[in-house]
């Protein structure tokens, strides 16, 4: 009986235990040293990876107490995840296609900034097995050929590529995004595929690359926003700011982005 | 005062049961609401889908096949049979169901890809290549899926009454002979049911087939690799096809429920 009335009198007190708790989560919302939030969330295109790992520790140095969280993939798989809500900061996209949608759908804060650009690549593995020498032998079917899917940007640019040389590829895979395509090449699995200069580079010598003449190159546009449902819009803004600056601008250099 | 006829279920049991039964059907009314019904037929009908849908069936069925040729014998020496090491065997045998897809996919990339231990030599004998082909879709799926077989069929060897057997022996029935007149006869409700379940893994294996085979439309795009391509690009067509997936894995539950149940 006496413990029934204590479980009783218990039972009443679950209201008032969450509510204190909800005030509890409320009261410690996290504060860096430096005014802004303890975190930033950065959805970046697979491409930006290194330069971003790199930009990320350098942010870091100079915001003591700020951590930032980077989310990496295909622009268009970061895309829709912005635009089914989820709670990201920074949106840094491959391309301009995948950043105008978020911005048409409203959900940035501002307008987007150029910050850095990149040409495409055919990169092969080392010693060029399937002695590549142009776009003109993504025709060979022989061959197993690698792109991104269309959806991507490195996907998308491709295919602009090859449409302007005038050459049918006889594509094996399509992968999800430009570093699982670029993981294969390394391996050896694919004979080519269509990447950024960026990639090549980042691959050091497992990856070689073969060059994409200017006419039927494209120059790939890295925008960058913070977006209008940030959960740390201070720490955003500084994050976008120091990618912005002279400090970021070199770290994507040292990576093979081009200033815009 | 003391005595309790019918117990009444603890409340924090019944609250937490709801919350996960929730947790379980939201998913699921999320994706129904957004189904586009009256456009279905058409989505459905497209190209894509087609396509996924022949390579999504021929790949499971005979990943389930391949799965019944190569598990039952796993399951029956792993049940039966007294062997060395047989703790480590039953966890290798096991670890691609607890193991990331995507890691199973860069390990068959790894062994049985064009430079892999196994692959290059199997490429300079016969030519054959796993990675983006059929097979390598087959392949990851028999890899990923043939666990479910091997552990539900050994459960039902360890239960089954062996008396029978021990009988069928006692009048002179070979080994061989007892296994398949009277043991597989016993356990195939089981054999079955471990069948069905290899084969909605494989329908639905994503992670190591986007890894290991590649991902092309006609010749390696499974369902679940459409979906998530098409996610991002035709909404209404990937969310079509992920019903047409749990559509197809609730009739396999639901044709399994007292075979599934009554073998465990």
């Amino acid at each position: 009986m006496a413990r029934r009335a204590i479980r009783k009198k218990l039972r009443g007190w679950w209201p008032t235990a969450l509510i204190l708790l909800a005030a509890c989560a409320q009261t410690t919302r996290p504060q860096g040293d430096t005014g802004l939030e303890r975190e930033v969330l950065v959805s970046a295109a697979a491409s930006l990876s290194e330069a971003f790992a790199e930009i990320e520790a350098a942010f870091e140095a100079a915001h003591p107490g700020v951590d930032v969280v980077a989310n990496l993939g295909a622009s268009s798989t970061l895309r829709e995840q912005i635009l089914q809500g989820a709670p990201i900061d920074v949106f840094a996209s491959a391309n301009i296609a995948n950043m105008d949608q978020v911005v048409s759908a409203g959900m940035t804060a501002g307008e987007p900034a150029v910050f850095a650009t990149n040409l495409l690549q055919i990169a092969v593995p080392a010693g060029n097995p399937g002695d590549i020498a142009g776009l003109e032998d993504f025709a060979r079917s022989e061959l197993l050929i690698g792109l991104c899917v269309a959806e991507a940007p490195c996907g998308a640019f491709a295919r602009q590529a090859l449409a302007s040389a005038g050459v049918v590829a006889s594509v094996d895979t399509n992968e999800a995004n430009v570093r699982a395509l670029l993981v294969k090449i390394e391996l050896g699995e694919l004979d080519a595929g269509i990447t950024y200069v960026t990639d090549v580079l980042s691959a050091g010598g497992t990856v070689a690359g073969v060059p994409i003449p200017d006419e039927h190159n494209i120059v790939a546009e890295y925008p960058i926003v913070v977006l209008a449902d940030a959960p740390h819009p201070s720490a955003a803004a500084a994050f976008v700011a120091f990618v912005l600056s002279t400090e970021g601008q070199a770290i994507l250099g040292e990576y093979g982005f081009s200033s815009p | 005062m003391t005595s309790s006829r019918s117990p009444r279920p603890p409340v924090l049991l019944v609250v937490l049961g709801c919350l996960g039964l929730v947790f379980f059907a939201v998913p699921f009314i999320g994706l129904l609401g957004r189904v586009p019904w009256s456009d279905l037929p058409a989505l459905l009908s497209g190209p894509v889908v087609g396509d996924a849908l022949r390579i999504s069936v021929i790949a499971s069925v005979a990943a389930a096949a391949i799965a019944l040729v190569i598990g039952v014998p796993l399951a029956w020496l792993l049940a039966r049979a007294e062997f060395p090491g047989k703790p480590i065997v039953r966890g290798i045998v096991i670890l691609p169901m607890v193991l990331p897809p995507v890691v199973s996919g860069a390990a068959l990339l790894f062994a049985l890809g064009r430079r892999g231990l196994v692959g290059e030599p199997l490429e300079e004998a016969t030519g054959l290549l796993l990675p983006f082909s059929l097979w390598g879709v087959v392949v990851a799926a028999v890899f990923v899926a043939t666990p479910f077989l091997v552990i539900t069929v050994e459960g039902a060897l360890r239960s089954m009454d062996r008396r029978r057997e021990g009988a069928a022996a006692t009048l002179g029935a070979r080994p061989w002979t007892v296994l398949r007149r009277v043991t597989l006869p016993a356990i195939a409700p089981s054999v079955l049911a471990g069948l069905a379940l290899t084969w909605a893994r494989a329908f639905g294996e994503f992670g190591a087939t986007i890894t290991f085979a590649g991902n092309l439309q006609g010749r390696t795009q499974s369902l679940p690799l459409a979906v998530f391509v098409a996610l991002e690009s035709d909404r209404d067509t990937a969310i079509a096809i992920s019903l047409v997936m749990v559509v197809v894995s609730v009739a396999v539950l639901v044709a399994l429920r007292d075979r599934w149940w009554g073998a465990l």
